[in-house]
């Protein structure tokens, strides 16, 4: 018998303590016991990131995610410069870079503006999947598997009802995670 | 003494202290000169205003006894077992030596055999008080003199047993009546050290926990206060010497958790008692006795101290001290001291001295006491400059190792930058003034060169005409002014970086021509306020901005306040307030500006945009 899979969450917020969202997504599964949920802004507020620890974290994991909200059609600017220290050469590409191989990958997001923005006729004039290519494309090279992203479009203006369930979702899947091959 | 003069008395005490001590100090002559010329002041042969100098002298004599407790809690077992050697060695061969010279001198001058004995014993002690005050004030008890000087007290104020006891003996040979050698006494004595030392393993700590569970301060410090007076009464009361007995307590309490508490406790009580003792000291010299005979009396003092000075250069010589420590080391010990008035005391009680001969002593002492604080200004200003040239080993390969960057000051500062630089590959040309902190450091493998930095040549040999950089982090407020000057004025090149104490450093520094500056104080605490934050529910991105914001803001204030610098200080301290006033309006406005993620404004295209094509 197999023990429940790893998952590692890796979250990014510049002010959680006034997110409605993006707090209630992290609450709702920090506590789960096969979670490792790391939150890049309290762990490395001076940018300085441990590239072992971090290193282990994912080899450690069946499934990694990154929850956070979209800033600028991206990230905050930690996952970026998590990305550029961690998934180095010789761990997650290149010769002997296969640490990453075959694991499963999630993306959790929130966006402020409603999805009918995303598209030729919204404000953003891309649609949101488009939008993410670079966070996709990161993990595909990685040779992880790109899950369907859970993003949840429209912030602020949502009813709380909404959000909670949405963050139940979020639990649920986590919860009913299975990696490929497992029984 | 009735209430009134009590108070009154008292009054005159800290008046004398309040107004002699900081002049002396101003003068450079340190605390102790400023109480014994204050007591001269206030005694029978000053203004008079203080008549019973012999019981303040008593009384004040409880200074002695807490500066020994309060050594005693520095002290615990192990370390004092590891200074056997010195104890024994340093301290055994002063007083028996001294004792020799100073007895064959009576002899000489015509006294008899076992008077004389007794005269040089005596005379062979130093001021505990006197000694530890002076090393204590000039920070020089860690140093390898100090620790000997202070091995030599201990070793005195245990030979004060004997030397009680063996003074009735001698009283026979001078015809007068004694009973012999006390071996009850002696057995009641080694009792009560076991005694105490039981009760003191067994009882002290639980009963110090129990106390300091009340939560009331005062209790505290009536039961540390009580303690040491109880270790000294149970001492005395067996003929010992009070001192001996706080010392032990301190000993059994040093390796306590009480031991910070005890010590801040006591402290107050010993700074003054100390003072008073001083004081009576001074108030003790009899004048009458100088004036009859001035001649004979300053030379008995300077021949005590002559002698004992010259005993304690030679055995210092021979156990290995640093040659720059020794005039210093032979001469905090050389004045007689405060187990004299004693031992004389009972001479005098059992008849082996006649009353001329004890208060000639007396003053012989007083006055002995009164030479040391001047010998030792005279030696920090003339003889150990000397021989901290001569001995300077900086010039050793010094010229060729042409480093880019010189450290001058390698304490907890200096040796920061030091390591941060050698771990990165640089090494820098490292100048340190204390010869015993380059021992710990060479033995740390450090290479650190001797040296005052506030000397051009040394500089000039440090390599400062090559080099880019001198990072001045020497512990001394106005020598960094002067260094930065000096450095200034003579390699315009040269790059100085400096730690400063404190904003207004800051600005000395930069008048006088530093380049760079970092307040030495101020990472670590805004470190620590951040820390702060955190604690109180900041997340650690929010606290960390925080302090970014406020180490801006700060510098701003700083450099704006540096722009004023030559206008009024009252000017100045209004911009400061100001500044401080509007620092938090901006920086709490700064915070919700940034802080701002409600997720609104981003499904509305900017006004200006243009429409798209299409439509």
């Amino acid at each position: 018998m197999q023990s429940n899979p790893n998952i590692v969450v890796y979250f990014a917020h510049l002010a959680i303590e006034q997110s409605v969202i993006n707090r209630r997504l992290r609450d709702v599964v920090c506590d789960l016991p096969n979670v490792d949920f790391r939150d890049l802004y309290e762990r490395y507020p001076d940018f300085y990131i441990d590239t072992a620890a971090e290193q282990s974290a994912l080899r450690r994991a069946d499934l990694i995610v990154f929850q956070h909200p979209i800033y600028w059609y991206g990230a905050p600017a930690i996952f970026k410069h998590f990305q550029d220290t961690v998934l180095l050469r010789g761990f997650a590409y290149g010769p002997g870079g296969t640490a990453l191989h075959g694991k499963d990958f999630l993306l959790v997001a929130s966006t402020g503006a409603p999805v009918e923005e995303y598209g030729p006729d919204g404000v953003h004039r891309y649609a949101f999947e488009d939008l993410i290519r670079p966070i996709e494309q990161t993990a595909r090279f990685c040779g992880m598997n790109f899950l369907a992203p859970l993003v949840l479009h429209g912030g602020h203006t949502l009813p709380a009802d909404v959000i909670e369930s949405h963050a139940l979702e979020y639990r649920r899947r986590l919860e009913a995670y299975r990696p490929a091959g497992f029984r | 003494m009735d209430d009134h003069s009590l108070l009154f008395n008292a009054f005159i005490y800290l008046l004398a202290a309040v107004i002699a001590v900081p002049i002396s100090k101003r003068l450079g002559f340190g605390a102790v000169l400023g109480y014994l010329l204050a007591g001269v002041v206030i005694g029978p042969w000053g203004f008079g205003l203080i008549a019973e100098a012999e019981d303040i002298l008593h009384f004040a004599e409880f200074g002695v006894v807490l500066l020994l407790f309060a050594i005693g809690l520095e002290l615990d077992p192990k370390r004092l077992w590891a200074m056997r050697r010195p104890i024994l060695g340093l301290g055994g061969g002063q007083v028996v030596l001294t004792t020799g010279v100073l007895a064959g001198v009576g002899v000489l001058l015509g006294l008899a055999p076992a008077i004389a004995l007794v005269a040089a014993m005596g005379l062979s002690l130093s001021s505990t008080a006197m000694a530890l005050q002076l090393l204590n004030e000039k920070n020089l008890l860690p140093t390898p003199a100090g620790q000997s000087g202070f091995s030599v007290l201990l070793f005195q104020d245990i030979a004060v047993i004997p030397m009680l006891a063996v003074i009735p003996l001698l009283a026979i040979d001078n015809g007068a009546t004694a009973n012999g050698f006390d071996w009850v006494a002696l057995l009641k004595a080694i009792g009560v050290i076991a005694l105490i030392v039981i009760l003191g393993r067994l009882l002290l700590r639980p009963v110090l926990r129990l106390i300091a569970a009340t939560g009331l301060r005062e209790v505290f410090t009536a039961f540390s206060l009580l303690l040491v007076i109880g270790t000294a009464l149970l001492m005395a009361a067996v003929g010992m010497s009070m001192a001996l007995g706080a010392f032990l307590a301190g000993v059994l309490l040093a390796e306590s958790e009480y031991r910070h508490a005890l010590e801040s406790d006591i402290e107050p009580f010993k700074g003054l008692l100390l003072g008073l003792f001083f004081i009576a000291v001074g108030m003790s010299i009899d004048f009458g006795i100088l004036l009859r005979d001035p001649i004979i009396t300053a030379a008995l003092a300077l021949g005590l101290v002559a002698v004992k000075g010259v005993i304690l250069f030679v055995l210092g010589r021979i156990y290995g001290l640093p040659s720059q420590q020794l005039p210093m080391f032979a001469l905090v010990l050389s004045q007689g001291g405060e187990f004299a008035f004693v031992l004389f005391g009972v001479a005098q009680m059992t008849g082996v001295f006649a009353g001329e001969m004890t208060d000639t002593l007396i003053v012989t002492v007083a006055l002995s006491m009164l030479t040391t604080p001047l010998l030792m200004v005279l030696n920090d200003r003339f003889i150990t400059p000397r021989l901290d040239r001569g001995t300077a080993p900086p010039m050793d390969a010094m010229e060729d190792q042409g480093h880019a960057v010189i450290i001058a000051g390698f304490g907890r500062f200096g040796q920061i930058v030091g390591r941060l630089l050698h771990a990165n590959g640089i090494d820098a040309t490292v100048l340190e003034h204390d010869p015993n902190h380059i021992e710990t450091l060479r033995r740390f493998h450090f290479k650190v060169f001797y040296g005052d930095a506030g000397r051009l040549d040394l500089l000039r040999a440090a390599g400062a005409e090559k080099a880019r950089m001198l990072v001045v982090a020497i512990d001394d407020r106005e020598g960094m002014l002067r260094l930065v000057e000096l450095a200034r004025e003579n390699f315009p090149n040269l790059k100085v970086v400096t730690r400063a104490w404190d904003v207004p450093h800051v600005f000395e520094l930069l008048e006088k021509g530093a380049d760079v500056y970092e307040r030495e104080t101020f990472e670590g605490a805004l470190r620590l306020g951040e820390r702060v934050l955190k604690q109180l529910g900041f997340t650690a991105w929010r606290a960390k901005q925080a302090a970014h914001r406020f180490r801006a803001y700060d510098e701003q204030t700083l450099q704006e306040l540096y722009q004023h610098y030559h206008e009024e200080l009252d000017v100045r301290a209004r911009m400061a307030a100001d500044a401080r006033e509007r620092m938090r309006e901006i920086m709490q406005a700064d915070e919700d500006r940034l802080a701002d993620r409600s997720d609104g404004d981003w499904q509305q295209a900017a006004p200006e945009r243009p429409a798209a094509p299409q439509e």
